[in-house]
């Protein structure tokens, strides 16, 4: 994990080649985050993967995050690594929602980075899967572990749970005389 | 009847084992008599009344179908690990002779749904159960297969009987093997204490083939054909388009299936 200033060195170098693509950094709980402009998300990881003095080579992880009440509701956490010196570094890319309160069904959109990072062919898949989360140029862009015909993104916040009402004492208070 | 015979003394009564030397060298000499073709009139008659067992055919076939199931060999999750226990030496399903496992559903009796289902696997579920040939059981082992259990979420059916009939229930998380045992005992029972219909008979559910549900209107079973045969690989051998039958027809299936 890079230290806090150079995690600001690196937000510096990717700002001077791609002006206002790092909009903040964040150093806790032991990573070292960049969150970026999600239009240049692709230049940020080119240049994490491609400047010399970088070298973030592996992507770990590719996951979507669903934070509901906050603005912007979603996000894309990219995990990269550089195997030569053991480092870490993550980049977040926030998307707000483009349908709030489910006024249509027009999914949030992000470039996707199949063409850096081969495996995030299935991470994006998995990340449109559970979230909803639409990769533009992504070469096979369906559902992979849902049923092809499921409708709806289940991990979102606001999917219901589904299943049978479970009574646990402390929602039984809600539902008096249940056992009627 | 019963007073009589004991009074006659020598020979012990209908299923009760001989109690004294006496009793048992009369009943050799009976059976000596019998062979010899010596007994005669009430004599005979007697003989057989206590030697011959006499039953229905349905109820004989209903005792050889229960005490020789084929369960499939098919597991879904942990529960697996239980049934599999329930086949081993210390639980031993060969007692109730089920311990042929068939690795075909064509081959099976008996599917144990051991563990969730998710709802991808649901149709994959379906589709074996299909394939089984009738008469066929279920039997829901564990809450998950039961109820959904602990996994009450977007990708876990609620109980495998939304899709699927299902005839034992077995609760537990996992069960332990004796407990799949009982109710292993408990469909036995079943089988032989009720006529062995098929589902379709048990859930009064005739007429929802899939044959007999297509509209008069609608597609014919030749087009039904046609268009799976569009979809589907030319390299699976299709077998010919079924005879179109009508429900009236059903009651001889049933029978083929069922006792004849």
């Amino acid at each position: 994990m890079p230290d806090a200033p150079g995690l600001e060195l690196i937000a510096q170098g990717i700002n001077d080649e791609h002006p206002g693509a790092v909009t903040e950094t964040s150093l806790e709980h032991g990573s070292a985050a960049l969150i970026v402009d999600p239009e240049q998300v692709l230049g940020v990881l080119g240049w994490l993967r491609d400047t010399e003095s970088q070298r973030y080579t592996f992507m770990s992880s590719l996951h979507a995050a669903d934070y509901l009440p906050a603005t912007p509701r979603f996000a894309v956490h990219y995990e990269l690594i550089c195997r030569d010196r053991v480092e870490r570094i993550s980049v977040k890319a926030l998307l707000p929602d483009p349908s709030p309160n489910n006024g249509s069904d027009q999914l949030p959109e992000l470039d996707s980075c199949v063409e850096l990072f081969p495996t995030a062919e299935f991470q994006e898949r998995e990340a449109y899967d559970m979230f909803g989360i639409s990769f533009r140029g992504h070469p096979d862009l369906r559902r992979i572990l849902m049923p092809e015909d499921y409708v709806g993104w289940p991990q979102r916040r606001d999917f219901p749970i589904g299943g049978e009402p479970v009574l646990f004492t402390h929602n039984e208070i809600e539902t008096p005389r249940w056992f009627e | 009847m019963e007073i009589e015979r004991r009074k006659l003394g020598q020979v012990p009564a209908p299923g009760e084992q001989p109690k004294t030397p006496e009793e048992l060298r009369a009943k050799q000499l009976r059976a000596r008599d019998f062979l010899r073709g010596d007994l005669s009139g009430t004599e005979l008659e007697r003989y057989v009344e206590q030697s011959v067992f006499t039953t229905t055919l349905e109820k004989g076939l209903n005792w050889a179908r229960a005490n020789s199931i084929f369960p499939a060999t098919f597991g879904l999750a942990c529960c697996a690990i239980e049934m599999m226990s329930m086949i081993t030496s210390r639980a031993d399903l060969a007692r109730f002779g089920a311990e042929a496992l068939r690795a075909s559903p064509r081959q099976a009796d008996l599917l144990i749904l051991s563990g969730r289902v998710s709802i991808k696997m649901a149709p994959v579920v379906r589709r074996l159960y299909d394939q089984m040939l009738e008469p066929k059981w279920v039997i829901a082992m564990g809450a998950c297969s039961s109820s959904g259990g602990m996994f009450a979420n977007y990708a876990v059916v609620q109980g495998a009987d939304k899709f699927m009939p299902v005839d034992i229930h077995v609760p537990g998380c996992p069960p332990r093997p004796e407990a799949v045992l009982h109710g292993f005992n408990k469909l036995q029972r079943m089988i032989r204490g009720q006529p062995d219909l098929g589902w379709r008979q048990r859930y009064n559910a005739i007429g929802t083939e899939e044959w007999a549900r297509l509209e008069p209107g609608g597609p014919t079973p030749e087009a039904v054909e046609a268009a799976a045969r569009a979809v589907e690989p030319t390299w699976v051998a299709r077998p010919s388009a079924p005879e179109p039958r009508t429900p009236g027809s059903e009651a001889e299936d049933v029978r083929d299936g069922g006792t004849s």
